[in-house]
């Protein structure tokens, strides 16, 4: 369950930072964003999976979080 | 000159790793890499931040190194403990030139080296009373003294000395910051480390310090310089672009840098940074707790300086973006003047580099505006990230080596004979008696500034004098020169 710190990129996506592994990557889709709530499965771009129970309502960025591996 | 292929480079390193053992080749070979700028993420073809291996010569230094050295070192109106035995601080004492202004030992005190000296019976004892006392003499002898830091050298942590209590008791008593900082050499491969260490305290002891406290009066035209060290002035070359911008340099991080500035950080608009490396930790736990931005620059060289200053500038308004034009304009005729006179002699060298945290890529683009090449490039103690950022600077097929050993640095240039070498201290004699011109660009060869248009000028200057420097063709004793018609065998550089 690592902490992954969460930035706005300047074009507008999400970075999903993880400094104990010295990993930027950047979210390619987050299974719920809604107004309401953010989270659930997300997938980077590198194609790792990984989970957070979605967050209600939706924190703003940059924040630290922590995720799940999630086994794909 | 040809430049090599993919396969050429490939041969290369597989011909170098072959006097490794099995185990050592495999994991050596997993640091070495031929560059391809398509690749988005370097993890896969570079592996960084690792051990090194036990019998190699590596380069790197420690986490006392990074912290007391790289980080808290510079900030001038504070005192650095070296806590433990002499030798550490000794030994590193003022080494990094970094540069700054007021009275030494008396309101700033950076070229001084504090340390407790620990004895044997410190060891046995353990040497939190002395660490007591050494701060109240620091208090009596240096009255000025803004901030006490503690830098823990490698017996603190092994003997458990309990550091933080007498911090936060010292504290109290003195009321000024004693911080206490776990950057223990045994911490981590690398310095690497001691930077993250040293950025946690800061964190965890300075940025907060002024949370309720409005008295500083803000513009909006506020920014702070992160992870510039001021090494032979780069700071103020840099400061200067900025100011003629029409922004306000409120802080500088930590070349020339005080305890005040730092605390007062967290209310600027925007964190420029350019050691990523070293201070991104700081710079992001600004941005989540206070929603100050950080952005990475580079003012190596006017390609990289002119593009610089506009990212700067389009995030303020258009009477900044309009400076940021005119301040480009103001030095054209400098810099092309200086491109003028030293292309046409530096056109096409090609030069090697191995350092530390961001000049490995940041310098590059000054290199190229002289016309020069750079064919391989290496850092110390990197991370996965810096070589993400390092892959689209380099050209194709060029050389990428992390956490190079003596040897591979030794082979890889008889083989690929660079015009010139940048690297440290360590190297530097070693690649003189292989005539082979050499800068030291940690120290910048006791030069500098490098920074911003006024240090583009030394920096053309340095590579011309170096490169060219008659000494060259003498390397060789006359009786061995071939006579009159033969080759020239190749122990002096191609001049
Ligand atoms: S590794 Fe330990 S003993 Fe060596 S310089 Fe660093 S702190 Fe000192």
């Amino acid at each position: 369950m690592p902490n992954v710190m969460i930035r706005k990129k300047d074009d507008g996506s999400l970075l999903f930072y993880v400094a104990k592994k010295d990993m930027e990557e950047t979210i390619a889709s987050v299974e719920t964003d809604t107004s309401a709530a953010w989270g659930g499965a997300v997938e980077l771009t590198d194609g790792s999976r990984w989970y957070i129970d979605p967050v209600s309502p939706p924190p703003s960025f940059p924040t630290t979080l922590r995720f799940k591996r999630a086994e794909s | 000159m040809a430049t090599m292929t993919r396969d050429e480079t490939q041969a290369l390193i597989q011909e170098v790793l072959e006097v490794y053992p099995e185990k050592a080749k495999k994991d050596r070979a997993k640091h070495l890499a031929v560059n391809d700028p398509s690749i988005e993420q370097s993890k896969q073809c570079i592996t960084s931040n690792r051990k090194s291996q036990p019998g190699v010569m590596t380069i790197r230094g420690c986490a006392y190194a990074g912290s007391r050295g790289v980080v808290w070192g510079p900030i001038k109106d504070m005192v650095h403990i070296s806590h433990g035995p002499v030798g550490c601080g000794q030994y590193t004492r003022a080494g990094r030139r970094n540069y700054y202004t007021g009275m030494t030992g008396v309101n700033a005190f950076g070229t001084m080296n504090f340390t407790s000296d620990f004895q044997e019976k410190d060891i046995v004892f353990g040497g939190d009373k002395k660490l007591a006392k050494i701060v109240d003499e620091i208090e009596q002898l240096f009255p000025l003294v803004k901030g006490i830091s503690v830098q823990s050298e490698c017996p603190i942590g092994l003997i458990g000395d309990d550091i933080e209590s007498v911090a936060k008791q010292k504290t109290k008593e003195l009321n000024k910051p004693v911080i206490p900082v776990r950057c223990e050499g045994f911490r981590g491969v690398s310095q690497s480390l001691g930077h993250h260490i040293a950025n946690d305290a800061i964190r965890d002891h300075v940025v907060h310090n002024r949370d309720n406290d409005d008295s500083f009066e803000s513009t909006p035209y506020d920014v702070a310089i992160i992870g510039d060290y001021n090494i032979g002035g780069d700071a103020w070359s840099s400061r200067i672009l900025l100011e003629e911008m029409g922004l306000r340099v409120v802080a500088q991080w930590s070349g020339d840098g005080t305890l005040s500035e730092m605390e007062l950080t967290p209310k600027v608009k925007l964190n420029l940074i350019h050691c990523y490396r070293s201070m991104n930790y700081i710079s992001r736990h600004m941005e989540e707790r206070y929603g100050v931005p950080w952005m990475e620059y580079n003012l190596f060289g006017p390609t990289k300086i002119a593009e610089s200053l506009r990212k700067i500038a389009a995030f303020f308004d258009e009477t900044i973006q309009a400076n940021a034009e005119q301040v480009i304009a103001k030095y054209q005729a400098e810099y092309d003047a200086i491109i003028a006179k030293y292309r046409p002699r530096l056109e096409g060298k090609r030069v090697m580099l191995y350092v530390g945290g961001l000049r490995p890529r940041h310098i590059i683009g000054a290199y190229e505006d002289l016309g020069m090449e750079v064919v391989g490039t290496g850092y110390e103690f990197a991370h996965n990230d810096d070589y993400d950022r390092t892959l689209k600077e380099m050209g194709d097929s060029t050389l990428l080596y992390d956490d190079v050993t003596g040897y591979e640095l030794e082979k890889f240039t008889e083989a690929l004979k660079p015009d010139l070498v940048g690297s440290g201290v360590k190297e530097k004699y070693i690649f003189q008696k292989m005539g082979i011109p050499f800068r030291q660009m940690h120290s910048w060869d006791y030069s500098g500034p490098y920074h911003g248009y006024d240090g583009f000028a030394i920096f053309a200057r340095d590579m011309d004098m170096t490169i060219n420097n008659p000494c060259w063709n003498s390397m060789r004793a006359p009786w061995l020169k071939p006579a009159e018609g033969e080759s020239e065998a190749p122990v002096a550089a191609s001049a």
